[in-house]
């Protein structure tokens, strides 16, 4: 085998070591992943990520993320963050570019640049209620990844479908999931 | 009331389908006294578990079994693909030649380690045996838990039952699944006038031809076949892994050559939601995985033989359908195409993973003296499939006699 040096900042064993724990204890495995959003003016709202519940208990790590949403002007809105659709895309960028990161480091793969443009089509006359018929969410996401790496084209093309095979974000935008809003 | 002591013999193999044969063979050329368990016939599945029209995918010269004649056919004889009910009357003429000590109509409903070996509980009467080989096949048909979720009233049937397309009522059919069963079955109905909508997640596209010969004739020379389930990157996967998009013939059939018959393509069935098929909007990945892994396959094939050969036109992906009603009268019937699996609940021992599934390495169990085979990548690639039998056989035995060989082996309980 010839050595190789590839430095994507991903620690691979780690994440192979853990996926090899896993598989003897699934329980471990059941992670709950949690946000809370409070309304501040108008559109205008903030989020707020703290801990989460994972390997069997509360993860409480220190970490405390915020970041905001609200809509532009021409949504008769004060543009104070980036619309929720608009983070759904910067979600899938940021979940697909890990996995580019990670895939590429298990493969041996060195990235010396990764930069994707994400495209939601969006009919806003379903959200607007205008017209029954047209769905309130993404009538269809674009991806175009421009990637320079020590690589083939055709491993570059399979650093990205196999991303996509094992990415969260791009499954939750494919397939469907129950979701239940209540009130308390 | 009196107690009948079981019978006992040194190996009870479970199962005569062809994996169980060719252990059977091997065992009587070492003189190692056994017998076999068939809950039906001979080749079983065979006669109860095939569609009428199938033919193996593999070619004739993948037939080999132990203690046969190589078949007339060579490697370079590429076009000869058994019927199921020529495979059927194959095992059993196998089982004749070789004088398979088989008891038919003979069901194993329990296995259970003993202090001198295993007691095998029959529908007839129980075995004592020191060693057991459990070779029942792939007889279970998955179907994933959404199945539940089918509208009331909506025929379905598993490939593992399907048989024609008559079967069906009149109408559209949702197949799921685009492994060889569900490309088969799809393309059967669609000529047979049905609408057929095929659900497709993750496949293995392969063309049937390539520079002129048979897939399999290649695959074989680069030596694909032939690595060891210890060898295999992510022999997890390996197992897992679908079959391969073929049909038996000269043609192709894929993706492509479905969609020029009519067949509608969507994305993996990802939930059932009133009366409502929702598909994955993931079939352009799926698509490219595929195209990938065809040509690593066909790039592993050229570098083997030197040169180049042409290759498929990429998977054609369609607009994305993401639904389809299964009410509104579109689609009148389901077929799962989506796996099969063994079924080993018979057997009363530690040996299962959290999914249900027997650990073993190549074959070997954790208790002593209890195999298994006839598995997906058992030991090599080539154990998929009926020419896997000759070289797991001889392994599998070979263990089994160095076991016998020793004076201080353990047994199982
Ligand atoms: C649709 C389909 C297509 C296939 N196409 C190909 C192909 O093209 N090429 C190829 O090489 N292979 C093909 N395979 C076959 C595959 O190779 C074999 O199924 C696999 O190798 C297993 O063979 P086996 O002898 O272990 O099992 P089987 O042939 O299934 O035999 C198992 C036997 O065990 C018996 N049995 C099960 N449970 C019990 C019990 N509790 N008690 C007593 N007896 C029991 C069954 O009745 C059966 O007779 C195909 C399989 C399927 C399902």
């Amino acid at each position: 085998m010839t050595e190789t040096t590839v430095d994507n900042g991903v620690n691979v064993e780690a994440l192979l070591g853990a996926r090899a724990a896993l598989q003897e204890s699934p329980e471990a495995a059941k992670f709950t992943w949690r946000a809370t959003n409070t309304w501040l003016k108008g559109t205008h709202s903030r989020s707020k990520v703290e801990g989460f519940f994972g390997l069997g208990e509360e993860q409480e790590t220190g970490r405390s993320f915020e970041s905001e949403g609200d809509h532009p002007p021409q949504f008769a809105a004060e543009n104070q963050g980036p619309t929720p659709v608009e983070s759904v895309l910067t979600a899938l960028g940021g979940c697909l570019t890990a996995g580019v990161a990670a895939v590429a480091q298990q493969r041996g793969i060195q990235l010396n640049s990764v930069t994707a443009t994400i495209e939601g089509d969006h009919d806003i006359r379903g959200i607007l209620g205008a017209d029954a018929d047209v769905r309130n969410g993404f009538t269809g996401v674009r991806v175009n990844y421009s990637i320079d790496a020590d690589a083939s084209p055709e491993d570059i093309e399979a650093l990205v479908a196999q991303s996509q095979k094992r990415s969260a974000v791009f499954d939750i935008l494919t397939n469907p999931t129950a979701v239940e809003v209540s009130v308390s | 009331m009196t107690k009948r002591v079981p019978p006992r013999t040194t190996v009870v193999v479970v199962g005569a389908g062809h994996s169980g044969l060719a252990v059977s063979q091997r065992l009587g050329a070492e003189g190692i006294d056994h017998v076999m368990l068939e809950r039906g016939e001979v080749a079983h599945s065979w006669r109860t578990q095939r569609w009428d029209s199938l033919r193996l995918l593999t070619p004739g010269w993948m037939n080999r079994l132990p203690g046969l004649p190589e078949p007339v056919l060579g490697p370079a004889d590429d076009d000869e693909f058994l019927t199921a009910a020529q495979v059927a009357s194959l095992v059993t003429g196998y089982a004749d030649t070789i004088s398979a000590p088989v008891h038919e109509n003979v069901g194993v409903e329990r296995v259970s380690p003993t202090d001198d070996g295993y007691l095998v509980e029959t529908s007839t009467g129980p075995w004592s045996a020191e060693n057991v080989v459990l070779a029942t096949g792939s007889v279970r048909g998955v179907t994933p838990a959404l199945a539940a979720d089918l509208p009331p009233g909506l025929p379905s049937v598993h490939a593992i039952d399907y048989r024609r397309p008559s079967q069906l009522p009149p109408g559209g059919v949702l197949v799921v699944g685009a492994a060889a069963s569900g490309v088969q079955i799809a393309a059967e109905l669609q000529a047979s006038g049905r609408q057929v909508t095929l659900a497709v997640g993750e496949h293995v596209r392969a063309p049937r031809r390539y520079r002129g010969r048979d897939i399999f004739a290649w695959i074989d020379a680069a030596g694909v076949l032939d690595e060891r389930w210890d060898e295999v990157e992510d022999v997890v996967r390996a197992r897992r892994l679908s079959s391969f998009q073929l049909v038996g013939g000269t043609e192709t059939l894929d993706l492509n050559t479905l969609q020029e018959a009519g067949v509608r393509v969507v994305g993996k069935l990802a939930g059932l939601r009133e009366g409502t098929a929702l598909f994955s909007g993931s079939l352009t990945n799926m698509a490219a995985l595929a195209d990938l892994k065809l040509n690593r396959l066909l790039n592993t094939i050229d570098e083997t033989v030197g040169g180049t050969g042409e290759r498929p036109e990429p998977t054609r992906v369609p607009a994305p359908v993401l639904s389809a009603s299964l009410t509104s009268g579109e689609i009148r019937s389901v077929v799962w195409a989506t796996g099969i699996k063994p079924d080993h609940s018979f057997l009363d021992a530690d040996v299962f993973d959290h999914k249900g599934a027997i650990r073993h390495d190549g074959g070997v169990t954790g208790p002593a003296g209890l195999y298994v085979t006839g598995l997906p990548v058992l030991r090599r690639r080539r154990s998929t499939y009926i020419d896997g039998a000759r070289a797991d056989s001889a392994d599998l035995v070979s263990h089994l006699t160095r076991r016998l060989a020793d004076p201080t082996r353990r047994t199982a309980g």
